[in-house]
């Protein structure tokens, strides 16, 4: 039980990283389908950079804990916030469809994750710097049970949890906030008030790459202890549904994320022959809050108005 | 004085403004593409040339090579553009009247899901004619229940198509899953044998049907789309719901009609993917065709004959890429995403070139000062 809660808790921070990533672009009115590509390049960044520090050292055991973290965000950003670009530069500036682009930046970023994992990236000193990046906090194994469940986590757990709640804090008490809602329900009007459009637009989907992109770091560096495998893009999807089973709030998408963490690793922990089907569960129960929502059709459940259209000043 | 001139300089106009153009001359826009493509082409020699170290000449005459170089190469370089064409035009009707159907992939798959339900379970019990028209049904049957769902709750609570569809790929991965590990149980792979026998008679080889069969389905989809009523309310209810409802169509009958016909392709595509050419059903099966279809489709303006060669072009592309790249020692197929992903980028934005034209803005200074 106690793993069980543990591995929900580092899964769901991946779901997490992407839902929020995902929100703040969405909220400027830019369904971004490209956020599985992107937190896999930002994983792929993230392995990058880390193996570049550790390829630098000559013993692994030099390196140093602030660096490693240093490396792996910053690398990881930069790529994730470049693909974010190219994403904001087609819709935003060019303003290509959305859905189209989104889907290009998924085959583009997840094709040139897997040619960079397997072709560019020294993946030999992954693991070594990954037990770095999961070292705990000094006080979690005095706490017991919940020190272990709570604590025993590295600082990307709790970094995304931060940032969720600055998110949420961001968008419901903030003017950039409820200007960059502005932006996403109605684009002409706040274009009226003053409000820079294309900057409103831009910059949260960088940021938000820059999220999501983190969540594919952790996912690589942390939770698969450094080793890679394909699972990125397949989380991403169900990241980006998460947004809807958090109806667009950061605050609730932290409990709701946590929950499609239980349900995506439930399977291993059930026996018999209908564990498979468990697996559905986290897209079952996706669709029902897709349905349940729209069939309520209350004003608060609803994505942003603008949501997926293109904004050009002179259109009527 | 100083608040004078950083007033002038916040007033002061970009060097450049946008407008929109309608009706520019359908050869042009079609250069305006074909430069995309050739720029795009241009910048993935270059790519390559960094990444894997190739010499852009003989890159681009191994992807000829990976095409062409002999009989099998050109034989899955023909089956693989129809089986592309043949999704992108499963999800063309949808797209005209603006359902984003994010879930080829998961109609597509329940087809083959369903075809090889029927192989294993009726295979040497039944007749194999009576078999045979199990398949087809089954295959349109499950095609059409997987596209419908969605369109339903499109068309009577406007819930969103593009992510209810999207969950559904998954939910259709998933039984594929569950039911090969019953099927399968006892191999070590977890794969499916395929079942030879049970599988559709052939014409020449295991690809000639398949490619006939996904003309034919061209065909009609194009007569179905240009000329037929049907055809003409879908291209209303895309361009205006209001209008639609105004003259008089039904709306919700039209979204539902389209995705059950979107369905029933996908699952016919579906049964050629089981039925025609493996014998059996992996969960890759469908290999992101449903998304890369949704590309090819919107890059040809969702017209049916347009996507012929748009899809030649892009599976062209897909398979030259991968034998260039093993060519040039890379391990792995997903450089060819990579270039792919490049020459999307570069169509995607050429549109703008297409629906807006850049103009300076004139000094207003001068302007001013007269």
């Amino acid at each position: 039980m106690v793993a069980f809660l543990i591995s929900t808790i580092s899964i769901g921070v991946v779901f997490l990283y992407g839902c929020v990533g995902e929100i703040l672009t969405e909220k400027s009115g830019n369904l971004n389908l490209g956020i599985p590509g992107i937190m896999s390049v930002g994983a792929a960044g993230g392995c990058l950079g880390v193996s570049l520090y550790m390829g630098g050292l000559s013993d692994t055991a030099d390196a140093n804990y602030f660096l490693v973290i240093l490396s792996a965000v910053l690398m990881s950003a930069l790529f994730s916030a470049a693909l974010g670009a190219v994403y904001s530069f087609l819709t935003v500036s060019l303003r290509c469809n959305q859905n189209v682009t989104g889907l290009t930046v998924t085959t583009f970023g997840v094709g040139l994750t897997t040619f960079m994992m397997e072709s560019v990236v020294d993946r030999s000193r992954l693991s070594a710097a990954s037990t770095l990046i999961k070292l705990n906090l000094p006080f979690a194994e005095s706490l017991g049970v919940v020190g272990e469940v709570f604590f025993s986590h590295g600082i990307f757990v709790y970094l995304a949890i931060v940032i969720a709640i600055v998110c949420g804090w961001i968008l419901n008490r903030t003017r950039i906030g409820l200007n960059l809602r502005a932006v996403g329900e109605n684009p002409a009007a706040a274009d009226a008030a003053g409000i820079n459009v294309t900057r409103y637009k831009y910059v949260p989907t960088c940021v938000g790459s820059v999220i999501a992109g983190l969540g594919g770091m952790f996912y690589i560096m942390d939770r698969s202890g450094g080793m890679w495998g394909y699972g990125v893009e397949a989380i991403g999807w169900l990241a980006v549904a998460l947004v809807i089973f958090a109806l667009w709030r950061p605050i609730v998408s932290i409990l709701g994320s946590f929950v499609f963490g239980a349900l995506y690793i439930a399977p291993n922990y059930i026996g018999g022959a209908n564990r498979e089907l468990f697996a559905l569960l986290p897209y079952v129960v996706t669709v029902l809050v897709l349905i349940l929502t729209s069939v309520l059709n209350s004003r608060e459940t609803q994505p942003p108005a603008a949501l997926g259209l293109a904004y050009f000043r002179e259109e009527r | 004085m100083n608040n004078e001139l950083t007033k002038e300089r916040s007033v002061r106009e970009p060097l450049f403004h946008i407008e929109k153009q309608d009706g520019l001359a359908s050869w042009k826009a079609w250069l305006i593409r074909g430069g995309a493509v050739l720029f795009a082409l241009v910048v993935s020699g270059i790519v390559s040339a960094i990444l894997i170290k190739a010499n852009p000449f003989e890159f681009f005459a191994m992807i000829f090579d990976g095409n062409f170089g002999g009989t099998l190469r050109i034989q899955i370089l023909l089956r693989d553009t129809a089986l592309l064409l043949g999704v992108s035009i499963a999800i063309v009707p949808a797209f005209r009247m603006r359902f984003w159907n994010l879930g080829a992939n998961g109609q597509v798959l329940i087809g083959c899901l369903a075809t090889t339900a029927c192989m294993f379970y009726m295979h040497g019990k039944v007749p194999q004619g009576l078999m045979y028209v199990c398949m087809i049904l089954a295959s349109v049957v499950a095609g059409a229940v997987w596209a419908v769902l969605p369109a339903i709750f499109k068309a009577f609570f406007k819930t969103n198509e593009s992510l209810f569809t999207l969950m559904m790929n998954y939910i259709a991965q998933g039984l594929v899953v569950y039911f090969l590990n019953i099927w399968a149980k006892d191999n070590p792979t977890g794969q499916l044998d395929p079942i030879w026998d049970g599988m559709f008679p052939q014409l020449g080889n295991q690809y000639v049907l398949p490619i006939l069969v996904v003309a034919v389905l061209t065909a009609l989809m194009f007569v179905y789309l240009q000329f037929s009523k049907q055809g003409y309310e879908i291209s209303v209810v895309g361009e205006s719901e209001n209008t639609a409802r105004y003259v008089g169509i039904n709306v919700k009958k039209v979204i539902i009609r389209t995705m059950i016909i979107s369905g029933v392709v996908c699952g016919i595509m579906g049964l050629l993917l089981s039925g025609f050419i493996n014998g059996n059903v992996s969960r890759d099966m469908v290999d992101n065709r449903g998304f890369t279809a949704i590309l090819v489709a919107w890059m040809s303006k969702f017209n049916p004959l347009v996507m012929i060669g748009v899809s030649f072009f892009v599976v062209f592309m897909d398979r030259g890429v991968i034998q260039a790249g093993r060519h040039f020692g890379v391990t792995n197929d997903a450089y060819a995403d990579i270039i792919t992903g490049i020459i999307f980028f570069f169509v995607i934005g050429c549109e703008f070139f297409i629906g807006y034209r850049l103009r300076r803005n004139k000094q207003k200074k001068e302007e001013g000062k007269k």
